[in-house]
């Protein structure tokens, strides 16, 4: 392989894993405070995505960007607090499958206002046929902005958990949600603050990729399930495994294509999510005692 | 300061508490002593609001308090020392002790929880060697000073404990006991359940002895020590294993 198209799948390979990773990401936060798997993570990628190409037309690119993450993380908090707040004490099961039944409606309701046509955000800087060379590789700049981006929300994400008042205090949520409490920690207000955020980098993520991947009112199904294959590969609720994992599912699905055809691309994320389930539930990196000990 | 008028409350449907009733009064210490499963730590989760109260009626600084959720108690000036200690094991020894003043940042400002947080580790040195430490990377009698520290961190006036001296060596347990002593004198109101019911109630100055869900017994430390049936059955027991003080 010429070193150019080995840099071009590096950078493909990179693009794809930092949006698998962001989703990831968005599954572990809200993991992490409700211990649920939310199943319409994928939705709110696609919400981001659809209703900044709609707002586009009336605005500027950034600010429809801009507008439509705090719409889509209006549609999260909404989300949390008319169907999850009120339960007393709900198992994780009933969660899930509201989730689930939420992602269902989330979908028809798209479906309804865009239909089923394609469309895409124009490129950030340049368009489709405007590259750059790195190693000799031709690259989009938009994939560059994809993997600036991405990179900044990750480490946006650590500070916030690491510096912040309420990130400390989601993260003393995930650890242990009755010392919280007894803390004087709302847990419930950290509940929706994570559905907040994980609806808001889910847009992000859907904003940025949409030049190059098009977007559609069912894009969030595979994304779906890529981030989740990721999550677990990372094991869940460690977000800096996620992005390693993801990396790894991003590099390893733009190489298959070398061996094999690329209709089978989509297939390598369940075979890993299967391998991990049977040999390594706890996730590449995680603990023996795995789903112990939460961290953002 | 605080004051229990026959509450009531148990998981789903079974009862655990019978019209319990009790009352602590400022600057006291009280220990509320009881066997396995007797109920002690149903009833701190009661006050504390972890579980609600199916009757009964509990006051505390004259405010109606029953059924108040938890986070809102702490504001009150009222805080638990959960059962097991319940530190934030994957945050740092620091980070669990400034979450203890979650209540207070809008109140009282950075600097005076700073502060605050300084006398914690004079109170605790050993906190102060491992402030950077994870918390769940401590040994028990450390997570236990800091699940104290934490509490403390808080302000409150009235710290209710659920034996803070289960399972650690005699060493640690004097320490700990002598550090409940030294709150009162700092002013604070401690509400103590305790196994190690000879030690506690030695530093303590009123009593309550709970059966099955039901206070039995009440008094002065010194009358409960000296009581034929509480010696028999929470003094007597291996000895060798309490603490003199
Ligand atoms: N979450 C729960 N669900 C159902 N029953 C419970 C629960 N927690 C406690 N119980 C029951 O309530 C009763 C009182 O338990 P509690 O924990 O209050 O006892 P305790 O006096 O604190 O005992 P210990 O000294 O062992 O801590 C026990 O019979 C226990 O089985
Ligand atoms: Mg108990």
């Amino acid at each position: 392989m010429s070193t150019e198209l080995f840099f071009q799948y590096i950078a493909a390979g990179l693009t794809y894993g930092f949006i698998y990773a962001i989703v990831a990401i968005g599954f572990n936060i809200i993991y992490n405070t409700t211990g649920i798997i939310n199943f319409a993570q994928g939705e709110f990628v696609m919400l981001g995505s659809m209703t900044a190409i709609t707002l586009n037309a009336f605005m500027p690119l950034p600010l429809a960007i801009l507008l439509s993450v705090l719409i889509t993380m209006i549609v999260g908090a909404i989300m949390e607090m008319l169907f999850f707040r009120w339960l007393e004490s709900p198992t994780v099961l009933r969660m899930i499958i509201i989730t689930i039944g939420l992602s269902i409606i989330i979908r028809e309701i798209a479906l309804a206002i865009w239909g089923e046509n394609v469309r895409a955000l124009p490129y950030f800087t340049g368009n489709e046929v405007t590259s750059v060379s790195i190693f000799g590789a031709h690259i989009s700049p938009q994939v560059l902005w994809v993997i600036g981006i991405c990179s900044i929300v990750v480490v946006a994400l650590q500070m916030f958990f690491k510096f912040t008042r309420y990130g400390r205090q989601m993260r003393a949520c995930a650890a242990n949600r009755e010392a919280a409490r007894l803390c004087g920690i709302n847990a419930k207000n950290m509940v929706t603050l994570s559905f907040v955020l994980s609806a808001g980098i889910g847009a992000l993520a859907g904003c940025v990729v949409s030049p190059i991947t098009y977007s559609q009112y069912n894009m969030g199904v595979p994304l779906a399930i890529k981030g989740f294959t990721v999550a677990i590969l990372g094991g869940l609720g460690n977000s800096m495994a996620a992005v390693a994992g993801g990396l790894v599912l991003g590099i390893l699905e733009s190489f298959s294509v070398w061996i094999m055809p690329s209709a089978y691309k989509d297939a390598i994320s369940i075979a890993i999510l299967l391998l991990i389930l049977f040999f390594r539930p706890g996730g590449l990196f995680g603990r023996k005692e795995e789903l112990a000990l939460k961290e953002f | 300061m605080l004051r229990i008028r026959n509450i009531e409350a148990g998981y789903g449907s079974i009862r655990v508490l019978r019209k319990v009733s009790l009352h602590v009064n400022p600057g006291e210490i009280v220990t509320i002593i009881g066997a396995n499963g007797a109920g002690k730590t149903t009833l701190l989760k009661a006050v504390s609001g972890l579980l609600k109260t199916t009757s009964g009626e509990i006051r505390f600084k004259g405010n109606d308090i029953t059924n108040i959720p938890a986070e809102r108690l702490v504001s009150l000036g009222c805080v638990l020392v959960p059962e097991g200690r319940q530190v934030f094991s994957t945050m740092t020894v620091k980070e669990n002790l400034m979450l203890g003043a979650t209540v207070r940042y809008r109140r009282d400002g950075k600097e005076t929880i700073e502060k605050d947080l300084e006398r914690i580790y004079n109170l605790f040195p050993r906190l102060a060697e491992r402030q950077g430490q994870l918390a769940g990377t401590l040994s028990g009698g450390e997570q236990q000073m800091l699940a104290i520290g934490r509490a403390l961190m808080s302000g409150a006036e009235l710290i209710m404990m659920d034996e803070p001296s289960m399972g650690l060596a005699p060493v640690i347990v004097k320490e700990i006991f002598k550090t409940i002593s030294e709150l009162r004198n700092e002013g604070k109101t401690v509400l103590l359940v305790e196994q190690n019911a000879r030690a506690a109630l030695s530093i303590s100055d009123r009593g309550y002895v709970i059966e099955t869900g039901r206070i039995v017994l009440q008094g002065p430390a010194e009358d409960l020590l000296e009581n034929r049936d509480v010696q028999r059955a929470y003094l007597g027991r291996d000895l060798d294993a309490e603490v003199e003080l």
